[in-house]
C-alpha cells in the first residue's frame, strides 16, 4: 500500500504540491529555462564538447580555468539575480492607487530575498574569487595556487550552492525573510516552510567552498611568490587579494557556525534565538553581522586591487604612495571587525555603545580617502588612456565617494536613527556595491581578459555597456535617496501615497538602463570571440602592463612560466622591460604539474543531494550522501597519481611558438 | 472625529521657518574641541549646551529641500515636525557640510586630472614619480581632521538624543520643566498591526496614535512574534520593537497635523500593510479623542488581546474603552496566557540558580489552535514554560501542570511537586556539603 507515511519516508515533505504548478511566472519561467537548458544541453551534446568540457574544464585543477569558470558561473548568477531586481522595480513602480502590483506577498518576499542572497553570495563572491584566482598566480610568478585540487573543488561547492538556491525556484520556495534571514521570523515557527532550510544550506555548501578558497590564496601568496618578491614588493592587487582571504579565513567561520546554531533551532527545536526558553534573537543579530560586515570589505577590498593595477597601467606610472596603499588596506582589514553593530544601532543599545561603533566605522573612511587620493596622485602627471578598465575606474572614482559620504552618514547614529531600513540605506549599499564591487570587477574583466583568452575585448560594445551601466546606476538609485528622504522604508510590497510613484517609475527606467548595460557586455563577449583575430594579443602584453602575469603569454601555458622569473621591484616587469629583460629561448627544464581529477565534481554533487535531502527531511538519502561523501573524500587521498609532467621539450616547443608569435607582432623576443 | 478622517496622508506645506538650517562645519567642529582642551576628557554636556545654541549660526539653507519640492514630493526626513526629529536633521545636515569639505575638492580633482593628463593632450609627464611626504601627510591627515569633528558630534549628538534619555527640551527655544508631565504609550508590533495603550487614561487603539502637540510622549514599546520597527519620520528616528524585550523612545510632536508612522523592519507576509496614523492635536482635541474612545463598547482584556494577536493584515483602526493594567508587562514579558511563565520571573529563578532539572521539565505543550507551525522536526513538540502559580492558599507556588486544564495531558508524575520546595530542599543539601 503506497500510503503517505510510506511516501514520507521516501520523499521527505517534498510531494507534488510542492512544485509550484499554480503560479505562472514561475510556470512560465520553468518552461524558458527548461527550453533554454535543453537546447544548451542538445548543442553540447551535438557538437561533442562534453569530453572537452569534462576534461579540460571540469575537472581542471588549473587556476586560470577555475578563475575563469568561477567568473561565468557569477555572470550567469548575475542574470537571475537581475531578473529578480527588474520583478521588484515593477511591482513598486505599479503597486500604487490600491493596486496590488502583479506579486502575491509570497512571491515577492521570495523575490527581494532570492535578489539578495544571489547577487552577494552567487554574484559577487564569485566574479571576487575568480578575478583573485586567475589572477594572483601569475602575479607572484607562480604555477599554480598553493592546493590545485582544493582549488577545483571550492568552486564546485560555490557551484553546488548556488545549485541549491536555483532549485527552490522550481521545488518548493526559498525563504521569505530578507536575505539576512532575521529571527524569530526566520525561526521553524514563524517560517515552518522550506525556504530559509534552502538558504541555510546553500550558504553552508557554498561557505565550505568559499573558506577553502580563502585558505588556499592565503597560503598560495604567503609560500609561492617568486624569489625576490619581499611582502613589500607584492603588486597592491595581491596585497588587497590576502588582506581579503585573511577576512575570508576569520569571518566565514562565524557565518557557519550562526548558521549551524539557527538549523539546531529549526531541526532539533534548541532555542538559540527564540526569546521563549531564553534565547536572544539579538544574539543572531550580532552574530550574522559579524561575519556580514566584514564580507562587505572582502567583496571591496579586490576592486581597490584592481583599480591600483588598472590606474598605474593607464596612467603610464607608478603607483603613488605604496606604501600607504599597503597600510591603508590593512587597517580597513582590521576595522572592518570593529564596526558589525552599525547595521542595527536601532535595536536599543546604548549610548556609549552606539558612539563607539559609529566612531570606529568613520575611522575606515580615512584609509580608504587615503586610498582615493593615491589613485588620484597615480593620475597626476600620468598619461592617461581612456581604455575600458581606465573608464570604469574614474567612474568608480566618482560613484564611489557618493557611496562613502551617504556611508558615513549612515555611521552617525542619530543620523541612522531617521534612515536605518529606508531606501536611502538601500541606495547607499548599492551605491558602494555597484559603484565599487561591480565597476572594480567589469575593470578587471576587460584589464585581464585578453590574458585569459588571447584577444581583447571589442572596445566599442565595451564602451555602449560601460555608459548604460553608469547612467543607468544613477537613474535608478538617486531617485531611492530621495525617497529614504522622504520617509520611504525598504522591502514594501505597495504603496498608499500616489505622489512617490514617479519616483519608482524613474528608478525602474534606471533598472531597464542597467538591462541593457547587462545586455551590451554579453554583446560584447559574442562580437569579440567573432573578431578574435582582428583583437588578438600577440604580445601577451597588450596594456603596456607593469606586474608579471603581463611578461608571459596570453594566454599563458599550462605552468605559466617557463622559468620562474626573479623579481627586484614591485612593478616587476615594467622593471624588467626597462632593463632590457631577455627572454630565455633554451634550457628548458620538465616541469611537474597537477594532474586533473574528478573528485571535486563527485564531493560538491553530493554535497547538493545532501543539501537538498536535509531541505526535504528526505533522511535515507542524506545519510546516504554523508556516508558517500566520507567514502570518497577518504579515497581520493588514496589517489597517488597525481602529477602530470611536462617534459622540456614540451616546453621548448610551446615556448618556440611564442617566439614566432612575438615575431609576428614585431616584438624582439 | 473629523480630526481623523480627513487629515491622513496629505502633502503638508514647510513654512520657511522650518527650512533646515545647520551650524557652520568648522566652527562646530572648534567649539567642541575647544570645549575638550578646557576640561580635558569627553562629558558630553557643554558640546550639548552648545549645539543647543547653534541658532546663532544659522544659515538660511534652500538647497536640497527646495529642490525636493520642486519635485512635488515631501522630505519629511529633512523637514519633520518633531524637536528629536529635527535635532537628528540636524545633525545629518552638518555631518553632510564637513564631508563635503573633502568629497567635493576630490571629486573636482579627479575631473579635472582625468581631463588633463590624458594621453592626447600631452602633459607634463613623470612616470617615476609615486611618492611625496607633504601629500602623504596631506591625504591622511585631511580625513582625519573631518572625522575628529564628526566623531566629536557624533559622541555628543549620540548621548544626547539617545532614544532612551527623557527629553530636556520640547522644542529649540522650550525647555522641559516641572509642568511638563510626559504622556506614556505602550506600543506593541502585532502581527501585522500596531497596538496603543494609554495607561495614564486607560484607553487604547489599534492602527491609530494621538498625541498632544508639545509634550513630551514616552513611548515603551515591544512586539507580540517577530521584529519590527517603530517609526514615525516626522517625530523622531525609528527603535525596534522586539518580542521578550522593551526599548523606549522619548519624543515630542510641534506641529499639529496628521502624519504617517509604519514599521520599518520587514516582518512578514502582511508588512506592507503595517501602516498607522500619526496625529498630534491641541490638548482639547487629545481629551476629545480619550472621551471618544471611552464611549466604545470594546475592551481590552487578556482573551481580546490572545485573539487581536492573531495575524491580519490592513487593519482598520479600532479602539478599547478600556485596558487591563497588567496587560502591557504581561505582553513584554510574553505571559499574556497566564499559564506561561512571565520572562521577569523566569529570569529572576535563572539568576537565583534556576531549577534544575524540575526547571526544565515545567513545560506544557502549546495548544494547536494556538501554534503556528509544526514545530522541529526532530524537536520537542512546541511547548512552552509553564507560570509558578502562588495563591494564599499555596504561598511556595505550584506547578501550572498541577492544575487541571482542560486537553492537556498530564505530566510525570516524578515531577509533580512544588518546585520551590524542590529548589531549597536543594540549595539546603549544597550548604550542608
Amino acid at each position: 500500500m503506497f500510503d503517505s507515511s510510506f511516501s514520507q519516508i521516501v520523499f521527505g515533505r517534498l510531494t507534488l504540491e510542492s512544485l509550484p504548478i499554480h503560479e505562472p511566472i514561475l510556470v512560465v519561467t520553468f518552461i524558458v529555462v527548461a527550453v533554454l537548458g535543453t537546447a544548451l544541453l542538445a548543442a553540447i551534446t551535438w557538437f561533442r564538447w562534453w569530453g572537452y568540457l569534462w576534461h579540460e574544464w571540469f575537472t581542471s585543477v588549473d587556476h586560470k580555468r577555475i578563475g575563469v569558470m568561477y567568473m561565468v558561473l557569477g555572470i550567469v548568477m548575475l542574470l537571475r539575480g537581475f531578473a529578480d531586481a527588474i520583478m521588484m522595480r515593477l511591482q513598486q513602480a505599479l503597486a500604487f492607487n490600491g493596486s496590488e502590483g502583479y506579486l502575491p506577498p509570497h512571491h515577492y518576499d521570495q523575490i527581494f530575498t532570492a535578489h539578495g542572497v544571489i547577487m552577494i553570495f552567487f554574484v559577487a563572491m564569485p566574479l571576487v574569487t575568480g578575478l583573485m584566482n586567475f589572477v594572483v598566480p601569475l602575479q607572484i610568478g607562480a604555477r599554480d595556487v598553493a592546493f590545485p585540487f582544493l582549488n577545483n573543488f571550492s568552486f564546485w561547492m560555490t557551484t553546488a550552492g548556488a545549485l541549491l538556491i536555483m532549485a527552490s525556484l522550481f521545488i518548493g520556495e526559498f525563504a521569505k525573510t530578507g536575505w539576512l534571514a532575521y529571527p524569530p521570523l526566520s525561526g521553524i515557527e514563524y517560517s515552518p516552510d522550506v525556504g530559509v532550510d534552502y538558504w541555510i544550506w546553500g550558504l553552508q555548501i557554498a561557505g565550505v567552498g568559499t573558506t577553502l578558497s580563502g585558505i588556499n590564496l592565503i597560503a598560495t601568496i604567503v609560500k609561492m611568490r617568486a624569489p625576490g618578491m619581499t611582502m613589500m614588493k607584492m603588486p597592491v592587487f595581491t596585497w588587497t587579494s590576502l588582506c581579503t582571504n585573511v577576512l575570508i579565513v576569520a569571518a566565514f567561520p562565524v557565518l557557519t557556525a550562526v548558521l549551524v546554531l539557527l538549523t539546531l533551532d529549526r531541526y532539533l527545536g534548541m532555542n538559540f534565538f527564540t526569546s521563549g526558553f531564553g534565547g536572544n534573537p539579538m544574539m543572531y543579530v550580532n552574530l550574522i553581522w559579524i561575519w556580514g560586515h566584514p564580507e562587505v570589505y572582502i567583496l571591496i577590498l579586490p576592486a581597490f586591487g584592481v583599480f591600483s593595477e588598472v590606474a598605474a597601467t593607464f596612467s603610464g606610472k607608478r603607483l603613488f604612495g605604496y606604501t600607504s596603499m599597503v597600510y591603508a588596506t590593512i587597517v580597513i582589514t582590521i576595522l572592518s571587525y570593529l564596526v558589525w553593530l552599525h547595521h542595527f544601532f536601532t535595536m536599543g543599545s546604548g549610548a556609549s555603545v552606539n558612539s563607539f561603533f559609529g566612531i570606529t566605522t568613520m575611522i575606515i573612511s580615512i584609509p580608504t580617502g587615503a586610498k582615493l587620493f593615491n589613485w588620484l596622485f597615480t593620475m597626476y602627471r600620468g598619461r592617461i588612456r581612456f581604455e575600458e578598465p581606465m573608464m570604469w575606474t574614474v567612474a568608480f572614482m566618482l560613484t564611489f565617494v557618493i557611496g562613502g559620504m551617504t556611508g558615513v552618514m549612515l555611521a552617525v547614529p542619530p543620523a541612522d536613527f531617521v534612515l536605518h531600513n529606508s531606501l536611502f540605506l538601500v541606495a547607499h549599499f548599492h551605491n558602494v556595491i555597484i559603484g565599487g564591487v561591480v565597476f572594480g570587477m567589469f575593470a578587471g574583466i576587460s584589464y585581464w581578459f585578453p590574458k585569459a583568452f588571447g584577444f581583447k575585448l571589442d572596445p566599442f560594445w565595451g564602451k555602449v555597456s560601460f555608459w548604460f551601466w553608469v547612467v543607468g546606476f544613477y537613474v535608478a538609485f538617486m531617485p531611492l535617496y530621495l525617497l529614504g528622504f522622504m520617509g520611504v522604508t525598504r522591502r514594501l510590497r505597495q504603496f498608499d501615497d500616489p505622489s512617490l510613484q514617479i519616483w519608482f517609475v524613474i528608478a525602474g527606467f534606471g533598472a531597464f538602463l542597467i538591462a541593457i548595460g547587462i545586455a551590451a557586455f554579453l554583446v560584447q563577449i559574442f562580437v569579440s570571440i567573432r573578431n578574435r583575430k582582428a583583437l588578438a594579443d600577440l604580445t601577451g602584453d597588450p596594456w603596456d602592463g607593469r606586474t608579471l602575469e603581463w611578461s608571459t603569454s596570453s594566454p599563458p601555458p599550462a605552468y605559466n612560466f617557463a622559468f620562474t622569473p626573479v623579481v627586484r621591484d614591485n612593478d616587476a616587469w615594467w622593471d624588467m622591460k626597462r632593463n632590457g629583460y631577455a627572454r630565455p629561448l633554451e634550457g628548458f627544464r620538465p616541469i611537474v604539474m597537477p594532474r586533473n581529477t574528478g573528485a571535486g565534481v563527485v564531493l560538491a554533487g553530493l554535497s547538493l543531494v545532501l543539501g537538498f535531502a536535509l531541505v526535504w527531511y528526505i533522511w535515507w538519502l542524506a545519510a546516504l550522501c554523508f556516508v558517500s561523501l566520507l567514502i570518497v573524500a577518504i579515497g581520493h587521498t588514496f589517489n597517488y597519481n597525481r602529477t602530470a609532467d611536462f617534459p622540456a621539450k614540451t616546453i621548448a616547443d610551446t615556448e618556440a611558438e611564442r617566439t614566432r608569435l612575438l615575431a609576428d607582432a614585431g616584438v624582439a623576443s | 472625529m473629523k480630526l481623523l478622517a480627513d487629515k491622513r496622508y496629505l502633502c503638508r506645506d514647510i513654512p520657511p521657518r522650518d527650512m533646515p538650517s545647520y551650524v557652520v562645519a568648522e566652527e562646530n567642529c572648534a567649539m567642541s574641541l575647544g570645549w575638550r582642551n578646557r576640561s580635558g576628557g569627553l562629558d558630553v554636556r557643554p558640546v550639548f549646551s552648545e549645539v543647543g545654541t547653534l541658532s546663532r549660526f544659522r544659515l538660511p539653507f534652500l538647497g536640497l529641500p527646495a529642490l525636493l519640492l520642486i519635485g512635488g514630493c515631501d522630505p519629511v526626513v529633512l523637514a519633520p515636525a518633531g524637536d528629536i526629529a529635527m535635532q537628528q536633521r540636524d545633525i545629518l545636515l552638518q555631518s553632510v557640510v564637513l564631508m563635503l569639505l573633502i568629497i567635493v575638492p576630490v571629486m573636482v580633482a579627479t575631473v579635472i586630472f582625468a581631463w588633463r593628463y590624458r594621453k592626447a593632450r600631452k602633459a607634463r609627464y613623470e612616470p617615476d614619480w609615486d611618492h611625496s611626504m607633504h601629500l602623504e601627510l596631506m591625504i591622511w591627515s585631511a580625513p582625519l581632521l573631518i572625522i575628529v569633528c564628526l566623531g566629536a558630534i557624533t559622541w555628543a549628538g549620540t548621548h544626547l538624543l539617545d532614544p532612551f534619555r527623557p527629553l530636556d527640551r520640547i522644542s529649540r527655544h522650550t525647555r522641559v520643566t516641572e509642568e511638563h508631565k510626559p504622556l506614556v504609550v505602550n506600543v506593541v508590533a502585532l502581527d501585522w498591526k500596531w497596538l496603543f495603550i494609554y495607561p495614564e487614561y486607560g484607553v487604547a487603539s489599534v492602527n491609530e496614535l494621538v498625541a498632544p502637540v508639545d509634550r513630551p510622549i514616552d513611548f515603551r514599546i515591544t512586539s507580540s512574534a517577530v521584529m519590527n520597527s517603530f517609526y514615525v519620520p516626522a517625530l523622531a528616528g525609528m527603535i525596534y520593537a522586539m518580542p521578550g524585550m522593551q526599548t523606549q523612545l522619548h519624543a515630542v510632536i510641534n506641529k499639529p497635523g496628521a502624519y504617517k508612522g509604519f514599521s520599518a523592519n520587514y516582518s512578514g507576509a502582511g508588512f506592507s500593510g503595517m501602516r498607522f496614523a500619526f496625529h498630534g492635536t491641541s490638548d482639547g482635541d487629545f481629551d476629545k479623542w480619550v472621551d471618544a474612545a471611552r464611549q466604545g463598547s470594546d475592551t481590552l482584556d487578556r482573551a481580546t488581546y490572545l485573539d487581536l494577536e492573531r495575524p491580519s493584515e490592513n487593519v482598520p483602526v479600532r479602539h478599547f474603552s478600556s485596558v487591563d493594567p497588567d496587560l502591557f508587562e504581561a505582553i513584554v514579558n510574553m505571559c499574556v496566557d497566564s499559564s506561561k511563565m512571565c520572562m521577569n520571573d523566569m529570569m529572576a529563578i535563572d539568576a537565583d540558580g534556576g531549577l534544575g532539572i524540575a526547571g526544565a521539565r515545567n513545560t506544557l505543550p502549546v495548544s494547536a489552535d494556538s501554534r503556528r507551525g509544526p514545530g522541529a522536526v526532530f524537536g520537542p513538540q512546541p511547548s512552552y514554560v509553564g507560570s509558578i502559580i502562588c495563591t494564599t492558599d499555596n504561598p511556595s507556588g505550584l506547578v501550572a501542570s498541577d492544575l487541571p486544564r482542560p486537553g492537556v495531558p498530564p505530566i510525570d508524575a516524578e515531577f509533580n511537586r512544588p518546585l520551590l520546595q524542590t529548589s531549597t530542599a536543594a540549595s539546603a543539601d549544597q550548604s550542608d556539603s
